[in-house]
């Protein structure tokens, strides 16, 4: 695919003023919608995850009318709840000289200073907000014995300033924002729509009007329309089939959206993360992780010798490669994600990895468990290291893990201005599903920061902006424009149906998995990923010429589900090929293997592309066109990344 | 290192098949072959489908999502025992090496009145959120949050309110209830809440609202025979149960509205 570049500014939005002002200022300078009319407003917001759920209860709790949609039986289960190590915020209370600004410098480094810096400095500035509010939710977050909030450390960060619940962080953010989210539906200011699988947006003048989505109980498609659509829909790691996502999370919401006119930016920034539990069987459906807090006190590293075949508890001290503490003194085993997968797949590649694939590194607590005693290591990790023995069947306490890199995090995501909003005006993008704050590789506990943060402290202030600012025609579903986005959903379900090939969903997925896993993975070359885009191509004729489904569109049917997402997948993994096709540099989770110096590590390439790439769709079939939203960098210094 | 004494397995399923909740469902039998005790049981599951598949058959329709543990949506009877047979685990942390070859496995959805089956193995668990919707919540707005560290915890509160909130929702202890109660996912919120300070103001309004709606919604009541702590993945205690109804007691006597 040829692509047509055009230098086009996107406006961003960004205040002027200095980088601790802006958004003091952008909030100064928003209309407001007074109290009163609040309720003229109705307000879809999409995914019920952190980003989703704190929007639509914040929105609620102003006065909004708030319809929020989840694939899930429960807007409790969004995949947010799986988030096991922790949330950052620069409270600095270990008094280990945190600040905004070191969050803040961190985070833009550890993005490999591919994001742009006022919403990554504004994701700090609130950063300590977040915890304030979770902690009067009653969040159980971890205490010291005199009552006072505990820290431990995450990669990429030489302070400690990540809070945490054991190791289920995840789960108690989530459960604390469905709380609020639930309190507002019993107040009648939130109306939940579960198991609804969102299938299109609606633009009418131009404006996100509304939504087409289908009742995965009874097929029905429903047309809903609102004043403003949010879209809390997490991100695509899923295109590679196996990921550490939840099996049902999915590209279609956003990749519809992209359709309509959203732009995509930085597909190409998959992180992959490096401690999860290795590929098992052909019959494998997921991948576990498990969390990056484990490397505060798990060892990582391999045998010495390429032949030692010897079970780990016989490997003598002096037999050992502790690679990530030999190659990144200053960091040791806390460098960043994607430095730590790179590392992983170096030394397996090499010859050095372990367990029956090969394909797998040793993460060892023996020295911890000797320093800190069994007790302390299980208060501070025991459901991953039973998660762990459930799912291997054998015990972490007295065998180092087996771990090897998993597709985790989409950094990519549609793009987004200051406001959060894209450009379909009134379209909010929220959470992973965006492409803001983590630039080309996200440190850990730092999602969960953003989930929250866009949810409860911007979007409430953005989005009363447009409502206030722009003036919106009535529309409702008769509006002719939701018939027709109707039908154009049915009719694709119809197409689904009627293919009756000869290959499961789950078959071609697998297939798509393969090929963006091989050419699209940790490491890329511009050979390989030619060939995916021609074989995603194929594989995409394949699916519409042979996909077997079975059932009716008009009743619960899983199959047809997988199938809707599993077409988009198909779309979407061109454009991510093509993504990183085009990015003739590493920066970040994405290493290309011609841009790396001598000891492998990442080669940037300021000057030709430090700017956020904004693929937009021009049709089935047609080239995407590209626009570059050039990133500036004030505050922190350009450099070379060195976790040495 | 992976039990290699274990051999692959032939199974018999015997599984609950429901097209839709106003029809009747039946049993019906699958024959399994060549299943590595290293799957997960949903993995077990997903061959089958698409065994299925391939046969013109329609899949089994099974609820699962993060298939670690974790986000409460995967559930069924296997055997008889709300996610089968091991201990502190959920569906699809459940794996093969548990089963043995040749063995029978009958899987059934949660069986309660307030669960309603959607097909196969689906139910419907509203009603858990409805509970929560009830009162299990702290009424605070976002932005009126205090410093977090304004309200000093101890430890041993921090932890027991985690031990409660730790509850993934998936309905296993009404499952496993030959009551259908749901007292052990209610008493996990409750106590969740009344362990920590931010709680104490709605104590007694939060008890009587979620109880009342709890039984509203058709689940049985508490006979304290513990089944539901025994089935529980996330390892609940029946004393959170106590600690609501001591909770409850009190409101009772002292509530003034």
């Amino acid at each position: 695919m040829s692509t047509a570049t055009e230098h086009q500014n996107l406006d961003a939005r960004v205040p002027d003023g200095p980088i601790d002002q802006k958004w003091t200022r952008c909030k100064n300078e928003m209309k407001l919608v007074s109290p009163n009319n609040k309720r003229k407003y109705d307000i879809i917001v999409v995914g019920t995850g952190l980003a989703g759920a704190s929007a639509a209860a914040s929105l609620g709790e102003l006065g909004y009318n708030v319809k929020a949609f989840c694939y899930q039986d429960s807007p409790r289960r969004a995949h947010s709840i799986a988030a096991q190590g922790g949330i950052n915020a620069a409270k600095n209370y270990p008094n280990d000289g945190d600040s905004v600004w070191r969050l803040f410098y961190d985070t833009v480094k550890g993005g490999d200073f591919r994001a742009r810096e006022s919403n990554v400095y504004r994701l700090a500035e609130v950063s300590g907000n977040i915890i304030d509010q979770c902690v009067a939710q009653g969040v159980p977050f971890a205490r010291e014995y005199g009552g006072t909030l505990a820290n431990r450390t995450f990669g990429g960060a030489q302070v400690s300033r990540t809070f945490y619940c054991r190791g289920q962080t995840g789960q108690q953010l989530l459960l604390g924002a469905y709380s609020a989210l639930m309190r507002q539906v019993a107040a009648g200011k939130v109306e939940l729509f579960p198991r609804r699988e969102m299938l299109d947006l609606v633009v009418v003048e131009g404006n996100a009007r509304g939504i087409v989505c289908r009742n995965m109980v009874t097929g029905e498609i429903e047309t809903h329309a609102a004043h403003a659509v949010l879209l809390c829909t997490g991100g695509y790691g899923n295109a590679y089939y196996l990921s550490t996502n939840a099996k049902g999370c999915n590209v279609t919401a956003a990749w519809r959206c992209h359709k309509r006119g959203a732009y995509f930016a930085n597909p190409c920034y998959t992180q992959i993360h490096p401690t999860c539990i290795p590929v098992k069987g052909a019959y494998q459906s997921k991948l576990t992780l498990m969390s990056e807090s484990l490397r505060n006190d798990g060892r990582v590293w391999v045998p010495k010798d390429v032949n030692d075949s010897r079970p780990p508890s016989e490997i003598p001290e002096e037999d050992r490669d502790y690679y990530l503490e030999r190659r990144y003194p200053a960091f040791g085993n806390m460098v960043p994600r994607d430095v730590a997968s790179r590392a992983a797949k170096e030394r397996c590649d090499a010859g050095f990895g372990v367990g029956e694939t090969g394909l797998a590194v040793y993460l060892d607590f023996k020295l911890a468990i000797a320093e800190q005693g069994r007790d302390a290591i299980e208060a501070k990790y025991g459901n991953l290291f039973h998660m762990y023995k459930k799912i291997t069947d054998e015990d972490p306490y007295q065998v180092p893990m087996r771990i090897y890199p998993a597709v985790h995090y989409a950094m990519g995501g549609l793009w987004v201005d200051y406001h959060l909003e894209s450009t379909v005006p009134g379209l909010f993008v929220l959470g992973e599903a965006n492409f803001s704050d983590h630039g080309a590789n996200r440190l850990g506990a730092s999602a969960l920061m953003q989930g929250l943060a866009d949810g409860y402290f911007v979007a409430p202030y953005t989005v009363g902006h447009h409502l206030a600012s722009r003036s919106l025609s009535s529309v409702t579903t008769a509006h002719p424009k939701f018939k027709e986005i109707a039908v154009e959903a049915r009719n694709r379900i119809e197409r689904l149906l009627s293919v009756n090939g000869n290959r499961t969903t789950d078959d071609i997925h697998r297939q798509l998995g393969q090929i963006m896993w091989d050419n699209c993975g940790m490491a890329r070359n511009a050979q390989g990923l030619a060939a995916a885009i021609e074989q995603i191509r194929n594989l995409r004729d394949e699916f519409w010429q042979n996909v077997k489904i079975l059932g009716t569109g008009e009743e619960l049917n899983q199959s047809l589900e997988h199938a809707g997402r599993l077409a988009d997948f198909l779309e979407f993994g061109e454009l991510l090929a093509q993504d990183a096709l085009h990015r003739e540099e590493s920066c970040g989770g994405h290493f290309r293997e011609e841009h790396q110096t001598e000891d492998n590590e990442a080669r940037r390439d300021d000057e030709h592309f430090c700017y956020a790439a904004a693929w937009e769709f021009q049709g089935d079939d047609t080239d995407e066109k590209l626009h570059k939203e050039p990133l500036r960098f004030n505050e922190v210094e350009l450099t070379t990344r060195s976790y040495k | 290192m992976t039990n290699p004494a274990k051999k692959r397995l032939s199974l018999h399923l015997r599984i609950w098949r429901q097209s839709r909740t106003d029809e009747a469902g039946e049993f019906r039998d699958y024959q399994l072959q060549d299943i590595s005790p290293d799957m997960s049981f949903l993995e077990m599951l997903d061959i089958l489908n698409q065994q299925l598949i391939e046969q013109g058959e329609a899949p089994v329709a099974f609820d699962h999502d993060c298939r670690e543990g974790i986000c409460g949506t995967c559930g069924m009877m296997i055997n008889g025992q709300a996610h089968g047979p091991d201990h502190e685990t959920t569906t699809c942390q459940l794996h093969m090496r548990h089963f043995n070859d040749g063995d029978t496995i009958i899987i059934e959805p949660w069986r309660a009145r307030a669960f309603p089956v959607l097909r196969d193995l689906i139910v419907n668990r509203s009603a858990f959120d409805r509970i929560i919707q009830a009162g299990g919540y702290v009424s605070i707005k976002t932005g009126q949050a205090p410093e977090g560290n304004a309200n000093l915890i101890p430890q041993q509160h921090q932890e027991g309110s985690l031990d409660a909130a730790a509850c993934i929702g998936c309905g296993a202890c009404v499952a496993a209830c030959k009551n259908a109660s749901a007292m052990l996912f209610t008493a996990a919120k409750v106590s969740h809440f009344v362990q920590l300070p931010q709680g104490a103001p709605e104590r007694t309004k939060r008890v009587l609202a979620m109880i009342n709606q709890h039984d509203e919604e058709g689940f049985g009541a508490c006979t304290n025979t513990s089944e539901c702590e025994a089935a529980c993945p996330a390892a609940v205690s029946v004393s959170h149960i106590a600690r609501l109804n001591r909770e409850y007691l009190k409101a009772m006597l002292t509530a003034t509205d």
